[in-house]
């Protein structure tokens, strides 16, 4: 399945830096306003010297886009991560530590989040919210908490049993105290991987709503929304599709390399049950 | 087995009342209604007085609960509501768009599960070698692609360029056309399945009854006939039944993207006319038919491995 050692972890970390710098970097690497600089002249140039990924219909150069995407692709990644890990941590923590009602409750909410496809339950809240980047983050941040709560209620309850669990009670630590300062740390390896690979998964959703007009909507640079111009030039222009299309691919290959890679550091146990 | 069943149906019983509640909820509590929405285009002007009895007429004027009695009636007795949009029954349109879109999932998961256990399965025999390096780089790669991409990539290569196969829409409901959409969705699940499998397998390899059955004397075909397919197919099922859910979410993004007439590209129609009724209806048919297949995946694990039935 994964890369042997290693070099998952580095050529995953690698990309995902990559993917970053980017990011970050975006509007010192462009080449023109990716959103202003629309120039009939040079509409649909395939990739060359002057634009290395051609232009769009609307004679914009598709590397500077392609670059700005990645900084909506990765805020929309890591803010709803954030969010997801906190939900899912919050409610897993305490179902496991407190067990009884909660823990019921919990559980059933747990299972409903499960019983809804996470995508369909996202573009139903997009269909509500409307699109645009803050609905997008509550759409993905909202919808996809329940791996990292069933994995922290699990690890919660293998440990509460443990001596030092005990021995914080006995010393008058209080309830949350003891949740978030000894039995988080402890469990915090499965969880970074989840979100990390959750990342990728949401990078690929935002992708997909965007595709279909109800994220981040044109003229923005995201690449689903650069995808769902594309698709119509796909005969005529297929470079459109082609450089937008492999950013996603190596950004979520890289947080998918990274996600197996932190795995095999952080979740020594899982070498036997991972799928 | 009835035993089995029934448990099933008493935890699937109320996931699916709360999903009822939730969705109708969701889409109750947060501003903006098919009528107001209307409006808002600002190519529309809408006598106040119009809007007034349309609101009544649909019932949006009534208090949130006697709303949500009135709906969960309704379904009881099957009925979805009426379209905003076409004022036909949601059944009706839903039930137009049900065949193409099962056929449409189920021949992505038998692509899936055809190509993904056989790679996983060939790579499990033989650790470390070509097959094994190959069939794991292609499984992360299939994890990481997005599938509306890479339909679009298949549709540019196979039918613009090379001319094979038909781009998009639904045709006579017959092979050629359900090929392009069923590998680009398929691909997501072949990945996952392929590593999984791979895992089960090895896992199965090294188990005491494995090493028992060669101790005896059994030939290596007859052992892996017999003892690791078996052994490893109970976790192989448990991940198709769970990528049940994730493929019919990008459905309705492959659906879209290939014109294809299922209840996806009707929900994502019907997001855009502010049509929720039948938004409503088509995520209800969503979940009935994941928690449906989950189900009968429950009562596939009793047929399959014994030691679950005698717990």
């Amino acid at each position: 399945m994964r890369l042997k050692g290693g070099t998952s972890l580095w050529v995953g970390g690698g990309l995902v830096g990559l993917a970053i710098a980017v990011a970050v970097t975006a509007p010192l690497i462009q080449l023109t306003d990716p959103v202003m600089d629309a120039n009939l002249m040079n509409a649909e140039i395939p990739p060359g010297l002057e634009f290395p990924f051609g232009t769009d219909i609307q004679g914009r150069d598709i590397y500077s886009r392609v670059v700005h995407g990645a900084r909506i692709s990765l805020t929309v990644g890591i803010v709803s991560q954030v969010c997801n890990s906190l939900i899912g941590v919050t409610l897993g923590l305490t179902a496991g530590y407190w067990g009884g009602l909660w823990d019921d409750l919990v559980s059933g909410l747990t299972n409903l989040m499960l019983a809804i496809p996470s995508l369909v339950f996202a573009l139903a809240i997009m269909a509500i919210l409307g699109p645009g980047l803050v609905s997008l983050l509550i759409a993905l941040g909202l919808t996809s908490w329940s791996y990292s709560c069933r994995i922290a209620r699990a690890q919660v309850l293998s440990l509460k049993s443990q001596g030092y669990i005990q021995a914080a009670r006995i010393l008058g630590y209080g309830d949350l105290r003891i949740m978030f300062t000894q039995v988080l740390p402890n469990i915090l390896g499965p969880l970074i991987v989840i979100a990390t690979l959750g990342m990728g998964a949401a990078i690929l959703a935002e992708a997909s709503l965007s595709f279909l007009g109800l994220g981040i909507r044109p003229p923005y640079p995201s690449w689903g929304s650069m995808l769902s111009e594309a698709r119509d030039q796909i005969n005529t222009a297929p470079w459109l599709s082609v450089f937008p299309g492999l950013a996603i691919f190596f950004t979520v290959l890289g947080l998918n390399l990274l996600g197996d890679g932190l795995r095999d550091i952080l979740d020594p146990q899982s070498q036997t049950r991972r799928a | 087995m009835l035993v089995v069943l029934a448990r099933r149906l008493a935890n699937v019983v109320p996931t699916l009342l709360a999903v009822i509640a939730l969705v109708f909820l969701l889409f109750s509590v947060l501003p903006g209604s098919f009528i107001s929405g209307m409006g808002d285009d600002g190519r529309t002007t809408i006598d106040p007085q119009v809007m007034e009895r349309m609101r009544a007429e649909m019932g949006l004027d009534d208090p949130l609960p006697t709303r949500f009695g009135k709906y969960v009636t309704h379904l009881a007795v099957g009925d979805l509501g009426t379209s905003f949009r076409t004022r036909e029954p949601v059944t009706k349109l839903i039930g137009a768009r049900v065949w193409p879109s099962l056929k449409l999932v189920f021949a992505a998961m038998t692509f899936a599960i055809c190509v993904g256990v056989t790679l996983g399965f060939f790579a499990a025999l033989k650790p470390g070698s070509l097959v094994d390096t190959i069939s794991m780089v292609a499984a992360i790669s299939g994890l990481s692609l997005s599938q509306f991409w890479f339909g679009l990539m298949l549709m540019y290569l196979f039918a613009l360029k090379l001319q094979w196969l038909p781009s998009f829409g639904y045709g006579d409901g017959g092979l050629s056309h359900i090929i392009l959409p069923a590998v680009a969705l398929g691909v997501g699940p072949m990945a996952l399945l392929a590593r999984t499998t791979r895992a089960a397998v090895l896992d199965v390899l090294n188990a005491d009854f494995v090493r028992t059955a060669r101790s005896k004397g059994m030939s290596e075909r007859l052992v892996v006939k017999w003892h690791v397919l078996r052994n490893a197919l109970v976790l192989v099922i448990t991940i198709v039944g769970l990528q049940f859910g994730s493929l019919m979410g990008a459905a309705v993004v492959v659906e879209k993207l290939f014109s294809w007439p299922g209840v996806g590209s009707l929900m994502v129609d019907s997001v855009f006319q502010r049509d929720m009724p039948a938004v409503q209806g088509c995520i209800l048919m969503i979940v009935v038919f994941f928690l449906a297949i989950n189900t009968l995946v429950d009562i596939a694990y009793v047929v399959i491995d014994p030691r679950i039935r005698y717990q």
